[in-house]
């Protein structure tokens, strides 16, 4: 496709290696450093929004009240939903965008170095802003992670002030973040590769980041006006004074509907990234793949109401929410066609981040379908807040947005750290991790549609069995994780040098690049030239 | 596409970004404090409001720490156009991300007149909401909210030909001024860049002192408050958010006329000129739509 030169010699502006010590962590304007660290955080946050998983699926494990009251049990939904949200897979997702975007378009660095720093940096002390909460007198927040007033602003524990300032700070460096790669993408790709020549990765990061930089502002808008509720005595989300609490979920879900295409659009991109490698063949249809990317980003926009069916609103606003909502599993659709149609006659072989990609596919379309039948208003009245949600929501998530920022781990391993990974290993952490979800999530479905809410510490004896088996499938689920985290450090500390290509087929420009890798890449960018 | 010959300028470390995360963890974290022990006692403690302070001190010191080495290295030509270009969509975006955060203000605002207080006020399908306070009667503004024990009525609202039209001719005539500032800039004119800018400071501040006023007047004359339901919610948070971001505006433009009076800006090198002039445009289209829909209509 296209061929590019590489010079590797600089101009001598900066040191050549990385500095020494802890401190070099702290002032890096380095993306890969950066995106190390964005990675290492992610997956810490995973393990302890993981831990948290452990206690409601404890509590879940037989009907009755077991090990938690109540109100922790609550405050555990709430954690968890947070920080596998702002901490797991968003903080992932950017730690894959910053190692890869500067390699896959020839890049230097990321454009604004030194905001990059601070778009990381501002996280582990939101994290700890918001884990601080759990040591607080009251308690930690337990309205859930969607936080609905009056639950949050009325009925609240004082420490939701510093889940409020917490949730700025993650806003604030998201959009640092969002910002840093539309530019990078937009002023810093190599001559010659045009918008349309970008790999898909870098595309669906670009409609990725212009989504969070379109809805961060929002969130942070929200929990604003839930501040001045709370100490300055406004009545934005209260009846009494003119507001509405109705008011909060339409703000909430205008950003958190493009949110949920945030945790997922990323790994469209991996996907599209690894699914060719290992068919050995071209991706599939590349213009409507990026077509799809636009509509489902911008249909994003006009689905929220969807999340409120059973809330109460006109005739006219249900119908439109509902044909909307349906409407995005067409572009999703392309998508999923597109990758299958990649697989088909290709030599496939089934390496570990082809495993995590194939099983992307299948269990997202799971996700998928769930979605179009929460989408169907009248159906969705019987749905609503039941495990039918949870079984949807984390099906998009776990073998979605999780298995697509590990499928790009497996996938680009070898050219960060030049080692390559244990292949035993990694294929015993995938058959793991695929057992253990769908022996969680699967049975959801089944209590959902017979009834069972969600957020609930206690359940009728008839959901006894299946609850028991998704306790097994989380306990699997969440020890196999320790594989993986194993699985790393053994890499990075013994693993086999690994070629500069690890893949049969592998295109784009990180693999021209040698490895291990050097600390600065693309100091003079690499030309394109188009046959 | 650039294809110069000069390579990317990728920034050494840096100790500011470190310096700014803690700054903003204390500043954040000392206002919850503040406000957690206002809400639970009644006076805030003495260590709260420290962290608060020290915050905001750090921060301070960040910002000069960091906008001082970008001056420094934008003086000495380390950045090529290509930075430059960087630095422009940067504030676009940046500019892009603030529209977002007023738009969920004035949704807030357009939710309120078009479907909470009407329906309160029996109107609609949600009108059954009516039984609640029965005796409420849906008006806009709202000068008696549903529930007038827990949130004060209103007397008057703030008439907009008086002082709102003034701030209105005020700030539209600086968006004008700092135009010809820039133009003045463009054509290497130093003294004219300094007469204009610093009238578009003027303008500024008598903007912030009359909407200062205007607010004492709110508060004291009409019994126009925080607490007096949701016209005074979107009110104060529209106005208020709005000023802050013409007082981040007016230190923007004071630290623009120190840069000029220190001889920097070239006629074809002055980004912060155009980011700062940007950034008050914005705050002008705001002020234009937030006259129309807060206090016209």
């Amino acid at each position: 496709m296209s061929e590019q030169t590489l010079t590797l010699d600089d101009h001598d502006h900066h040191e050549h290696g990385p500095a020494k010590g802890f401190l070099r962590w702290v002032f890096t304007t380095n993306h890969k450093d950066i995106g190390t660290m964005y990675l290492i955080f992610s997956l810490v946050m995973f393990l302890i929004g993981g831990m948290m998983a452990f206690v409601i699926r404890a509590e879940l494990f037989q009907p009755g009240m077991q090990l938690v009251d109540p109100g922790f049990f609550n405050q555990m939904t709430t954690m968890h939903g947070l920080i596998m949200v702002f901490g797991a897979v968003m903080p992932g997702f950017v730690g894959l965008a910053n190692w890869q975007i500067p390699l896959m378009v020839g890049a230097p660095d990321m454009a604004l170095p030194r905001m990059n720093n601070w778009s990381f940096w501002i996280l582990p002390f939101a994290f700890t802003m918001l884990l601080s909460t759990l040591f607080m007198e009251g308690g930690a927040p337990g309205f859930g992670w969607t936080f609905y007033a009056p639950l949050s602003t009325t009925y609240a524990p004082p420490s939701v002030t510093f889940f409020i300032f917490a949730i700025h700070m993650m806003g604030i460096s998201s959009i640092m973040g969002a910002m840093n790669i539309i530019v990078t993408l937009f002023n810093m790709r190599a001559p010659g590769m045009g918008l349309m020549q970008m790999p898909m990765f870098a595309w669906s990061w670009l409609i990725t980041a212009f989504l969070l930089v379109a809805v961060m502002p929002v969130l942070a808008a929200v929990v604003t006006m839930m501040l001045m509720d709370i100490h300055f005595a406004t009545s934005f989300f209260s009846a009494a004074g003119g507001g509405d609490p109705v008011l909060f979920q339409h703000i909430f879900w205008f950003f958190g509907h493009p949110e949920v295409y945030i945790m997922i659009l990323p790994a469209f991109g991996v996907v599209s990234e690894i699914i060719p490698t290992f068919s050995r063949k071209k991706l599939f249809g590349y213009h409507s793949m990026v077509y799809a990317l636009i509509a489902i980003a911008l249909l994003s926009f006009v689905v929220w109401a969807h999340h409120m069916f059973t809330v109460g609103m006109p005739i006219g606003g249900q119908l439109f929410f509902m044909y909307a909502t349906m409407l995005i599993a067409v572009p999703t659709g392309v998508k999923v066609f597109n990758w299958v149609a990649t697989m088909f006659k290709g030599s496939l072989t089934f390496e570990t981040p082809m495993l995590f990609a194939v099983a992307f596919v299948v269990l997202f379309t799971v996700g998928g379908f769930s979605g179009i039948m929460l989408a169907i208003a009248p159906v969705d009245f019987q749905y609503q807040d039941t495990y039918f949600v949870v079984a949807h929501f984390h099906y998009v998530l776990v073998p979605g947005a999780v298995f697509g920022i590990v499928a790009g781990v497996y996938y680009w391993l070898p050219k960060w750290t030049g080692k390559m990974y244990d292949e035993s290993l990694g294929k015993m952490h995938f058959w793991l991790s695929f057992v253990g979800l769908n022996l969680t999530f699967f049975p959801m479905h089944f209590v959902g549609l017979a009834g069972m809410p969600r957020r609930i510490p206690d359940y009728a004896l008839q959901f006894a069995d299946f609850n028991m088996m998704a306790s097994m499938g989380a306990f699997l689920f969440g020890t196999s994780q320790l594989v993986f985290v194993y699985l790393v450090i053994k890499t990075v500390r013994s693993g086999k040098e690994a070629a500069q290509v690890p893949w049969e087929s592998a295109e784009g420009l990180e693999w021209t690049l040698p490895t291990p890798l050097p600390y600065h890449t693309f100091t003079t960018p690499p030309v394109i030239e188009h046959k | 596409m650039e294809h110069s010959s000069n390579s990317y300028y990728v920034p050494d470390q840096s100790i500011w970004p470190i310096v700014g995360a803690i700054a903003m963890f204390l500043m954040l974290g000392g206002t919850g404090l503040t406000l957690v022990d206002l809400q639970t006692a009644d006076h805030a403690s003495q260590s709260s409001s420290t962290i608060m302070y020290s915050g905001m001190a750090i921060l301070i010191v960040m910002l000069f720490g960091w906008f001082g080495n970008v001056i420094s290295e934008s003086r000495r030509g380390a950045y090529s156009p290509q930075v430059d270009l960087s630095f422009r969509y940067g504030m676009t975006w940046f500019i892009f991300s603030e529209v977002m955060f007023f738009l969920a203000f004035f949704g807030a605002l357009y939710y309120a007149r078009a479907f909470s207080v009407p329906w309160l006020g029996g109107e609609g399908d949600k009108g059954l909401a009516n039984m609640l306070w029965p005796n409420f009667e849906a008006t806009w503004p709202l000068l008696t909210p549903p529930n007038p024990e827990m949130f004060q009525p209103i007397k008057e609202v703030m008439n907009p030909w008086t002082l709102p039209l003034l701030n209105t001719v005020l700030l539209v005539a600086s968006s004008v001024t700092v135009t010809f500032a820039h133009h003045a800039l463009r054509h290497g004119e130093r003294a004219k860049i300094k007469i204009w800018l610093a009238i578009t400071i003027a303008l500024a501040v008598i903007f912030l002192y009359v909407q200062g006023y205007e607010y004492v007047e709110a508060y004291t004359n009409l019994d126009l408050t925080l607490n007096s339901g949701i016209y005074g919610a979107t009110f104060f948070l529209l106005t208020g958010f709005h000023g802050f971001h013409v007082t981040l505006g007016t230190i923007i433009l004071i630290v623009l006329l120190i840069r000029v009076m220190k001889g920097h800006f070239t006629p074809d090198n002055h980004f912060a000129f155009e980011a700062g002039s940007w950034y008050w445009h914005f705050v002008d289209v705001v002020w234009l739509l937030l006259f129309l829909v807060v206090y016209v209509f």
